[in-house]
C-alpha cells in the first residue's frame, strides 16, 4: 500500500471522477443504462478509496499532512506552484463527505431526471463537481485550491442553468423579468467569480510578499502558514489580503449579507444540484477559512473575529426570519443554510480549538441533514408538481414514508440533540461563552451566544412551520384524489445513508471528534501561540 | 477511537464537611458501589429506546401490533428499577458509569449512568407508573388509526426521560430532555389530521425550546466555569466551597440552568403549554403529568440541589428565592384556572401545574426531600386521575363535564379509584399527597423561620393553594360523579386491562406517603440521601409533625371540600350551577389563563411570524438583492480592471476565466433557446478545456 500512502492513493480519489467524467462523456449519449453504471462505478471507487483513507489515517497524529505528495511535487514551475496535495483530521470527513455526497447523487439521479433530459451530461458535471470539490479540501498550494474551487463554479452554473427551473421570474427593483435558471445561475456565477477575483488577488500578493521571508515566492498553504505563525502578515498589508480572501470565502459560505445568490441558486438548481450546492460547496467557502485564512493571516483572524461573530449571528437571526415568510419549501431550506452556516462562521469567529471543531462537524452535519433534505423537497415537488408550502398539506397521509422522513430530518435540522446537528450548534454556542483572549473581546462574544441561542428558537420555529404546512393536516381537495408514489427504491438507497450517518455521528460525535480534535488543537496553537 | 468503555468507578462524594449530627444520620453509607447490577443499569435507557426503534420498524407485523415490545421494554425498567429501589432501601447504592464518546478541545464528552438514590427513584417510577400506563393504553388505544406508531413514540418517551435521569453529566441530560420534548410533540400531536392539535404540539415543543434556550446557556456557563460537564465535578466544587469561575457566574448559570427547568415543568409564565397538551391521547397526559416530563425540571434542581442549597454563600443560593416565589405564584395562580374547566383533563391539568408549584417551591425552599416526596408520591394519584378520567372519557366520549355526571353507579370501580386519587391529592390523612404536601409546608415554614424571609408569604399560598386543590377537586367529584348522568353514549365501566391499572396506583395513591412519616418511618429521606451530600446542606427534614400546621391544613381542607359540595353537590345537574363560581372580571381572566397565552400570541408569536419575518424577506429582495444585482454587472467590468493591472500569473487565470465566462454566457442564452443539447455539449468542451489547462498545464 506504498503507493497508496505517498500521494497516489488521494490522487486517484481526487481525479478518478474527473476521468469518469471523460469516460462518460466518451460514450454514445443512447447508452443510457451504460452511462449511469460508469458513472456510478468510479464514483463508488472514489468513495471505497476514501473510505480506506479513512480507514488507513493515522487518527494519533491527525494534525499532520498524511496520504499526500512530497510538497515539492513540481507543478506549474514558472510560478513554484506544487501539486501538493495531502489530508488531516480536518481536511479527512470533508473528503469523505464529498465521495459519499457523489454517489448517493448518482443513485438518486438513477430514475429522477431533470428536464431537459440528458443523464450523460449531468452525470459528467456531477463528476467534474466531484473532483473540484475533494481537490479544494486536499489541495496544499494557493494555485492549485484556487483551480480547484473555480473547477467547482463552472459544472455548477451549467447545472443550474441548463436544468434548472424554467418559470419566469420578475426581479425586484429592477423589474428584469427572465428565467428563474437563467437569473440564479448568472448570479451565482457572477457572485462567486466577484469573490474569487479578490481571493486571488489575495493569494497573489501573499505569494510576492513571502518573497521577503522566504528569499523565494511560494504558494504553499504549508510554508504560507509557517510565516503566518511567525506573525509576518501584519499592518495594511496583512489586512487587505485578509479582506481579499474574507470575500472569497464569505461569498461561497455564505455570510450575511452576501448571501442573496444562495436562495435563487438553491431555488432554482434541479434537486442533485441543491443537494451538491448545500451538502458540499457551502463548506469550500468555511474550509478556507479554517485551512487558509486563520493559519496564514492569525492576527488579522483575530482582528476580524468580532467582526465575523457578528455577521454571523445576524445570519442566523436573519435567516431565520426569512425562512418564516417563505412558501415555497426549498427556499425555506435554503433560507434555513444560511442559519446553520452562521453557527458554523460564530464558531470559527470565536479563534479556539472547541469553536473550529464546532465549525467542522457543524459543516459535516449541515451537509448530511440539509442534503436530505434537500433531496426529499425535490422528491416531493416532483410529484406535487409545486414547492408551494400552502399547496401541499397532509403528505403524512398520502406519503407516509416521506412524511416521517422529512420529519426526522427537520428535527436534525433543527439541532434536536443526539442527532448530528446539535453538536455543531451547541459546540458553537458554548466556544463562543470562552473566546479566544486574544480577540478582547469577550462580552461581545457573550451577547452573541445569548443571540444565537434565541437563533435555535427560531430554526425550531421555522421547521416546525413546515412541518405543520408540509407534513400534518389533511391532503388540501387539489391532491386529495393525485395518488402519489411514497418513497421509492433509489430514494431509500440514496437517503438511508445520510439518515444513519446523522444517527451515528449524534449519537458518537467522536466519529468527527476524533480526526478534527488533534489538528484543530495543533491548528490553533500553532496560529495564535497555544 | 477510545469508545469502547472507560467505565470509571464511583467515586462517592465527600461527606466530612460539618454538619449537625441529626441530619448526619440520614446520610447512610451505600453498600453497593460495584457489580453487575450496576454496570448494566444502562439498559435502563437503552432497552425502550431500541423498542422505540424496532416498533417503527417491525411494530406492524410483532405481536400485538408493537404494544407487546413496548410493554415488555417498559416492563423490563418497572423490574429492574423495582430491584434497585429494594436494594437501595435495603443497603444502599451509589454507581456511576461512564463512557468516553469524544474529546473536543480540553473537554471530554461522554454518555453515563447514575445509579444513586435520586436516579433509582425515577426509574423506579418511569418503570412502575409507565407499566400500568402501558398495560392501560393497550386498551384504551384499542382501534387507533395510529397504534403502532403510538406505542413507539410511548416508548420513545419513556426512554427519553430514562436517558435524561441516568444522566451523570449536563450534555446527556440535554439530550434526554429534548428527546422528551420530541416525544411529547409527537404524542400531542397525535391525531395530527387535525392541526388544532398540530399547533398544541408546535406550542409544547416552542416553549419548551425557549426554555431549553436558557438551559442550553445555563449548561454552557456551568460547564466552562468547572471544565467538565459532570454533574460530580460541580457539586465538587460547591461542596468544597471553592471561589473561581463557578462562584463568579453561579447566579447567571442557576437562573438559565432554572429557566429550562420552568419550561418542563410548566411553571408560570411558561406553562402554556401544558393545558394545551391534552390534545394527545389520555394515556400520554397520565405519563406525561406523573412519571415523565414535567418531573424533569424538578428532578434537575434535585441533581443541582448542593448549588443551590449553597452552603458556602458563594453559588447559586440567590436564586432560590426566585425559585421559591416562581413556585409559590405557580401553585397558586394554577389552582384558579382549574376552578373554572369544564372540560375534565384540563381541570387535571392546572392541579398538575399547581402541584409542580409546590415542588418547586419546596426546592426553593431548599427542601430537597419535601420536593422530590412530592414528585413520588403525585405521579402515582396524578396518574391514577388521569388513567381514571380517561376511563370516564371512554365511556362517555366527551371530555366536557357538562356531558358527565351520575357516573357514580354507573362506573363503580372509576369512581372509588377516582376518590382514592382525590383524597390523596387533596391532602387527607392517610392518602399520600397528605404526608407529602405536609411536608412541603412544614419546610416553608422551617425556611421561613430560618431566615428566608419570602418563604414566610409562600406558606400563605401554600395552605391556600391546599384550599384550592380541595375546592377544584371536590368540583370535579361532583359533576363527575354526582347528579344524574346528561351524556349521551351508554356509560359502563372500562374493561379490566384499564381498571386493574387503575386499583394498582390507587394502592400506591393510599400507601406511597407511608415511606416517610415523621417520627415513625423516614426511609425516603434516606433514599434519595445516597448522594447528595445532605449534610451541612441545610435539607431541612422534620423529625416529627408540625401539629399546628397539620392542624391548619387539614381545617382548610375539609373547609374548602364542604364549600365545594355544597355549592356543586346538592343540585348539580342543573347547568347554570357551574356558573355559580363565575365571579364577573375574575372568571374570563381564569378562562383566558390571565391572557398570558394571547398575550405571547400578540407579542412575540405574531409580530415574528408577520412583520417581522416579511420585512426581512422584503429587505433582502429589495436592498440587498438590488445592490447585488447591481455590484454583480458590473463585476466583469471589476475583473477586467485587476486584470489590466496584474502579472503573469492572474492573467492566465483570468484569461480562461473571463473566457469561460464569455463562452457560457452565451452558450446559456442559447441553451434556453431552444437547441439546449448541442449547446450545452458544446459548454461542456470548455469547461474540459479548462480544466485541462489547468490541471494538465
Amino acid at each position: 500500500m506504498n503507493w497508496f500512502e505517498n500521494g497516489w492513493g488521494l490522487s486517484l480519489i481526487v481525479f478518478l471522477p474527473v476521468i469518469g467524467a471523460a469516460v462518460v462523456l466518451a460514450m454514445p449519449k443512447a447508452k443510457e443504462a451504460a452511462i449511469k453504471w460508469v458513472a456510478l462505478i468510479f464514483a463508488l471507487v472514489t468513495l471505497a478509496l476514501s473510505v480506506v483513507l479513512a480507514v488507513q489515517f493515522d487518527y494519533s497524529a491527525a494534525d499532520t499532512y498524511q496520504f499526500g505528495t512530497p510538497i515539492d511535487t513540481p507543478w506549474i514551475s514558472a510560478i513554484n506552484a506544487h501539486f501538493h496535495i495531502a489530508v488531516d483530521g480536518i481536511s479527512l470527513p470533508m473528503v469523505v463527505l464529498a465521495a459519499l455526497i457523489t454517489v448517493l447523487v448518482i443513485i438518486y439521479s438513477w430514475n429522477h431526471w431533470p428536464e431537459p433530459h440528458n443523464p450523460k451530461l449531468l452525470l459528467a458535471f456531477v463528476l467534474i463537481l466531484a473532483t473540484g470539490m475533494t481537490g479544494t479540501f486536499v489541495a496544499l498550494d494557493l494555485v492549485l485550491f484556487f483551480v480547484f474551487f473555480e473547477v467547482v463554479l463552472l459544472p455548477m452554473y451549467f447545472m443550474i442553468g441548463i436544468w434548472g427551473d424554467t418559470s419566469i421570474r420578475t426581479v425586484p427593483v429592477f423589474g428584469w423579468k427572465m428565467e428563474m435558471r437563467l437569473y440564479a445561475s448568472l448570479k451565482f456565477f457572477v457572485f462567486t467569480l466577484f469573490g474569487s477575483a479578490f481571493m486571488l488577488l489575495g493569494f497573489i500578493a501573499l505569494y510576492f510578499k513571502s518573497e521577503e521571508f522566504l528569499g523565494y515566492r511560494s504558494f504553499s498553504i504549508v510554508e504560507l502558514s509557517d510565516l503566518g505563525a511567525a506573525g509576518v502578515f501584519v499592518g495594511t498589508f496583512g489586512m487587505l489580503v485578509f479582506l481579499g480572501l474574507f470575500l472569497g470565502f464569505a461569498v461561497k459560505v455564505p455570510m450575511w449579507p452576501l448571501h442573496t445568490w444562495l436562495p435563487d441558486a438553491h431555488t432554482a438548481a434541479p434537486t442533485i444540484g441543491s443537494v451538491i450546492l448545500a451538502a458540499i460547496l457551502l463548506k469550500l467557502g468555511t474550509y478556507g477559512f479554517i485551512r487558509i485564512a486563520i493559519p496564514i493571516l492569525p492576527d488579522e483572524a483575530l482582528r476580524w473575529a468580532p467582526f465575523i461573530g457578528v455577521l454571523a449571528v445576524i445570519g442566523i437571526i436573519y435567516g431565520s426570519f426569512a425562512c418564516l415568510a417563505q412558501t415555497d419549501m426549498k427556499r425555506l431550506i435554503a433560507y434555513s443554510s444560511v442559519g446553520h452556516m452562521g453557527f458554523v462562521m460564530l464558531g470559527i469567529a470565536t479563534m479556539t480549538d472547541v469553536g473550529i471543531n464546532a465549525a467542522i462537524i457543524g459543516m459535516v452535519a449541515h451537509g448530511l441533514i440539509t442534503g436530505l433534505l434537500f433531496f426529499i423537497a425535490g422528491s416531493m415537488s416532483h410529484r406535487y408538481h409545486t414547492r408551494d408550502m400552502r399547496r401541499i398539506g397532509g403528505t403524512m397521509v398520502k406519503m407516509p414514508k416521506m412524511g416521517v422522513l422529512l420529519g426526522f430530518a427537520a428535527m436534525a435540522s433543527l439541532g434536536l440533540p443526539a442527532l448530528a446537528g446539535f453538536w455543531g450548534e451547541f459546540m458553537a454556542l458554548l466556544a463562543s461563552f470562552d473566546p479566544n483572549p486574544l480577540i478582547g473581546e469577550t462580552s461581545l462574544f457573550r451577547g452573541l451566544m445569548v443571540v444565537g441561542a434565541i437563533g435555535t428558537v427560531l430554526t425550531a420555529g421555522y421547521m416546525l412551520y413546515m412541518l405543520r404546512n408540509v407534513d400534518f393536516g389533511s391532503p388540501s381537495a387539489e391532491f386529495a384524489d393525485t395518488p402519489l408514489e411514497d418513497v421509492d427504491t433509489a430514494e431509500w438507497l440514496a437517503w438511508t445513508p445520510l439518515v444513519l450517518l446523522t444517527l451515528a455521528v449524534g449519537i458518537f460525535p467522536g466519529i468527527i471528534f476524533n480526526a478534527t480534535n488533534d489538528a484543530v488543537i495543533s491548528l490553533v496553537a500553532k496560529a495564535f501561540g497555544g | 477511537m477510545n469508545i469502547l468503555a472507560t467505565i470509571i468507578p464511583q467515586i462517592i462524594l465527600a461527606t466530612e464537611e460539618g454538619g449537625n449530627t441529626e441530619e448526619a444520620a440520614h446520610a447512610i453509607v451505600p453498600g453497593i458501589t460495584s457489580g453487575a447490577l450496576v454496570e448494566w443499569a444502562w439498559l435502563i435507557p437503552v432497552v425502550p429506546l431500541v423498542a422505540a426503534f424496532l416498533i417503527v420498524f417491525v411494530g406492524k407485523k410483532s405481536p400485538f401490533k408493537g404494544w407487546l415490545m413496548a410493554e415488555l421494554s417498559i416492563g423490563f425498567v418497572a423490574v429492574y428499577g423495582t430491584v434497585l429501589f429494594v436494594l437501595n432501601a435495603t443497603q444502599g447504592i451509589v454507581y456511576e458509569g461512564q463512557v468516553e464518546i469524544a474529546r473536543i478541545g480540553e473537554l471530554t464528552l461522554e454518555w453515563g449512568w447514575m445509579v444513586d438514590g435520586l436516579s433509582i427513584m425515577m426509574y423506579f417510577l418511569v418503570g412502575v407508573v409507565g407499566l400500568l400506563v402501558f398495560t392501560y393504553a393497550k386498551s384504551y388505544m384499542h382501534g387507533d388509526i395510529r397504534f403502532t406508531w403510538f406505542f413507539a413514540s410511548f416508548s420513545l418517551f419513556a426512554g427519553g426521560m430514562l436517558v435524561l435521569v441516568a444522566s451523570p453529566n449536563m450534555i446527556q441530560l440535554i439530550v434526554g430532555w429534548e428527546l422528551v420534548g420530541v416525544a411529547s410533540y409527537l404524542l400531542i400531536g397525535h391525531y395530527w389530521e387535525d392541526l388544532t392539535n398540530v399547533d398544541a404540539a408546535n406550542t409544547a415543543f416552542m416553549v419548551n425550546k425557549v426554555a431549553d434556550a436558557g438551559l442550553f446557556l445555563g449548561v454552557i456557563i456551568m460547564a466552562l466555569s468547572v471544565g467538565s460537564f459532570r454533574f460530580n465535578d460541580v457539586i465538587d466544587v460547591v461542596v468544597h466551597g471553592e471561589e473561581g469561575a463557578l462562584s463568579q457566574y453561579a447566579f447567571w448559570a442557576g437562573l438559565l440552568i432554572f429557566i429550562g427547568a420552568m419550561g418542563k415543568s410548566a411553571q408560570f409564565p411558561l406553562h402554556v403549554w401544558l393545558p394545551d397538551a391534552m390534545a394527545g391521547p389520555t394515556p400520554v397526559s397520565a405519563l406525561m403529568h406523573a412519571a415523565t416530563m414535567v418531573t424533569a425540571g424538578v428532578y434537575l434542581l434535585g441533581r443541582l440541589f448542593p448549588f443551590y442549597i449553597d452552603p458556602s454563600g458563594l453559588f447559586g443560593g440567590d436564586v432560590r428565592n426566585i425559585i421559591i416565589v416562581i413556585g409559590g405564584i405557580t401553585l397558586f395562580l394554577m389552582g384558579f384556572l382549574a376552578v373554572v374547566q369544564d372540560d375534565i383533563k384540563k381541570v387535571l391539568a392546572y392541579s398538575t401545574v399547581s402541584q409542580l408549584g409546590y415542588m418547586v417551591a419546596a426546592m426553593g425552599a431548599g427542601a430537597y426531600t419535601a420536593g422530590l416526596f412530592h414528585l413520588f408520591t403525585h405521579a402515582f394519584f396524578k396518574a391514577l386521575l388521569f388513567l381514571a378520567a380517561g376511563s370516564i372519557i371512554h365511556a362517555v366520549h366527551s371530555n366536557n363535564m357538562v356531558d358527565m355526571g351520575g357516573l357514580r353507579k354507573k362506573m363503580p370501580i372509576t369512581f372509588w379509584t377516582f376518590v382514592m386519587g382525590t383524597l390523596a391529592l387533596v391532602g387527607i390523612f392517610p392518602f399520600a399527597g397528605f404526608f407529602s404536601k405536609d411536608e412541603i409546608l412544614a419546610s416553608i415554614r422551617y425556611a421561613g423561620e430560618s431566615g428566608q424571609e419570602v418563604a414566610n408569604l409562600i406558606l400563605f399560598l401554600g395552605i391556600a393553594g391546599a384550599f384550592l386543590t380541595a375546592f377544584y377537586m371536590m368540583r370535579l367529584v361532583a359533576l363527575t360523579f354526582f347528579g344524574t348522568y346528561k351524556g349521551h353514549a351508554k356509560p359502563h365501566e372500562s374493561p379490566k386491562m384499564m381498571v386493574y391499572p387503575m386499583i394498582g396506583l390507587a394502592f400506591f395513591a393510599l400507601t406511597a406517603g407511608w415511606v416517610n412519616i415523621p417520627g415513625v418511618y423516614t426511609g425516603f429521606t434516606t433514599w434519595v440521601a445516597t448522594r447528595v451530600p445532605l449534610t451541612g446542606m441545610g435539607d431541612h427534614h422534620s423529625e416529627s409533625f408540625d401539629w399546628t400546621l397539620v392542624a391548619i391544613t387539614s381545617a382548610v381542607v375539609v373547609t374548602s371540600l364542604v364549600i365545594a359540595w355544597l355549592l356543586y353537590g346538592k343540585d348539580a345537574d342543573t347547568q347554570s350551577e357551574r356558573d355559580r363560581f363565575r365571579i364577573p372580571g375574575l372568571w374570563p381572566l381564569f378562562q383566558n389563563l390571565y391572557y398570558i397565552p394571547s398575550f405571547y400570541m400578540r407579542a412575540i408569536v405574531r409580530p415574528i411570524m408577520g412583520p417581522m419575518a416579511n420585512a426581512v424577506l422584503w429587505f433582502d429582495m429589495h436592498v440587498i438583492d438590488a445592490v447585488v444585482n447591481g455590484v454583480g454587472a458590473g463585476s466583469v467590468a471589476f475583473a477586467r480592471v485587476v486584470r489590466a493591472t496584474d502579472e503573469d500569473v492572474v492573467d492566465t487565470v483570468y484569461n480562461a476565466t473571463a473566457a469561460a465566462t464569455g463562452v457560457s454566457g452565451s452558450v446559456l442564452r442559447k441553451a434556453v433557446s431552444g437547441r439546449v443539447q448541442q449547446y450545452a455539449a458544446f459548454s461542456f468542451i470548455g469547461v474540459l478545456v479548462i480544466v485541462v489547462l489547468f490541471i494538465v498545464f
